[in-house]
């Protein structure tokens, strides 16, 4: 890992990567999309709008693995300093909110013929919202502590005191309240949905993903340059 | 433990001097409990269902607000790198302030809490469910803030960023305090599940906030 974590051998490196990426991408949606809309099944009771899952599911799983993806960068960066790191965390944040804020619309679009209204405070929905927030908080330490390590270092905090407690307040909202329908893919049982139905849904979250690589790579790919261009003029002043 | 006392004693005079302690939280709390039949009409039953939450948001508000000078004064007259440099390790220091402001701001709201349930007509019976809540909980409420003040020093506007990064995390003491404020009257057990939790987070936020905050902290002085 720690040969890969130099930014110039990332550069080439994700240079490289960035066009086969972009067309998997591309691929895994034209194929999601078609299964999910073309070929899976209208519910019985939902009609077509049970398609919207295909959009509101992956987008939400999409959201807490971006989190995680952004608690594990903070975690390596406060552990061994790499800035690389830093750029993972910064650059996933603003990804990971909208995936939220997707699966928050979409599962308000779904809500308004299912349940009959566009929001309910239910246990789901209220800790995807106050995963939303999380997102926010952590944004603005990026935008509002202008050293750049100094930020660095207090968002990485602040990624982690959220990563805890994200799964303390998804249970503490459970309890509170809840309407949405329980885990139905990842059960011990196993899926508890027809195959129908469960395939364009993996391969929609597969294009999510592979979605968020491509985001991502782009995102740290920018951060890396604008740093660059930081001190270019940082020494130009100086000079 | 005499430096831990010291320290904790300081910030208590601090608070007791300079006007920020006990009784402008009383107050704060006051005008949130006079301003809420005043939104919502002065229909009693509707207050008395209502009090046990209406209570909570007030002292959340009210360590929120006082929340950010807990480093703050420290920060700007350099006490606080001198904290940093001292004997006492720093996650020490930050539960002394944290325990100081627990002192002047928590308890007496937890224990003003009765009195303000009665001007929101909450019924005799869940009086003691709601002091024993505020109680265990606003603990937790003060170490969050703590992550939460370390974390914005010296930034500014840094009470806006503030309660955007900690209003999320109190969620959970928000929604086991109200249940252990109201679901109870459950007969003479009192230690509800709602209330075991909340102990839980109190005692948790003990130990790990201090870590986070202390880490803040330093990161500031690099």
């Amino acid at each position: 890992m720690q040969r890969y974590a130099n930014p110039t051998r990332f550069m080439s490196l994700s240079g490289a990567v960035l066009p086969w990426a972009i067309g998997a991408t591309a691929i895994l949606f034209a194929t999601g999309l078609y299964l999910a809309l073309v070929t899976a099944p209208a519910d019985y009771q939902q009609g077509e709008t049970v398609r919207i899952m295909f959009i509101h599911v992956p987008a939400a799983w999409t959201a807490l693995f971006v989190y995680t993806v952004m608690a594990g960068a903070s975690a390596v960066a406060m552990i061994w300093r790499h800035p690389l790191a830093d750029v993972a965390a910064k650059s996933a944040a603003p990804i990971g909110a909208c995936f939220t804020f997707l699966a928050l619309a979409t599962g308000s679009l779904w809500g308004k013929p299912m349940w009959g209204t566009w929001w309910v405070w239910d246990a789901r929905l209220t800790s995807v919202l106050v995963l939303f927030l999380l997102y926010l908080g952590y944004i603005a330490i990026w935008q509002t502590i202008e050293d750049p390590h100094r930020a660095a270092r207090i968002a990485a905090i602040v990624a982690l005191v959220g990563f805890v407690n994200v799964p303390i307040i998804k249970f503490s909202v459970e309890w509170w309240n809840s309407l949405h329908q329980p885990a139905s893919v990842l059960r011990m049982d196993g899926p508890a949905i027809h195959s129908s139905i469960l395939v364009p849904l993996l391969v929609m979250a597969v294009a999510y993903s592979a979605l968020f690589l491509v985001l991502h790579l782009i995102a740290m790919r920018s951060e890396i340059l604008r740093r660059r261009v930081r001190t270019l003029q940082l020494a130009r002043l100086e000079a | 433990m005499n430096q831990l006392r010291a320290l904790i004693g300081r910030d208590l005079v601090l608070a007791y001097r300079l006007g920020g302690g006990a009784g402008t939280a009383i107050g704060f709390f006051l005008v949130v409990v006079t301003l809420m039949p005043l939104g919502l009409g002065p229909d009693s039953a509707l207050l008395s269902r209502i009090a046990p939450g209406a209570i909570w948001i007030a002292l959340l508000l009210a360590v929120l607000l006082s929340i950010d000078r807990m480093f703050l004064a420290d920060y700007e007259d350099g006490s606080l790198e001198l904290m940093l440099l001292g004997p006492v390790s720093l996650e020490l220091v930050v539960i002394c302030k944290t325990l100081a402001h627990w002192l002047t701001t928590g308890l007496p709201l937890a224990l003003a809490a009765p009195a303000f349930g009665i001007l929101l007509n909450i019924s005799p019976d869940a009086i003691a469910p709601l002091v024993l809540s505020t109680l265990i909980g606003s603990p937790a409420l003060s170490f969050m803030g703590a992550i939460g003040a370390a974390v914005t020093l010296g930034v500014r506007r840094g009470g806006l960023l503030l309660s955007l990064l900690i209003l999320p995390l109190y969620v959970p003491v928000l929604i086991f305090g109200v249940s252990a404020a109201s679901g109870l009257g459950a007969g003479p057990d009192i230690a509800t599940p709602s209330l075991l939790v909340l102990a839980a987070l109190s005692l948790a936020t003990l130990v790990l906030c201090p870590l986070a905050a202390a880490a803040a902290i330093r990161s500031h002085y690099v």
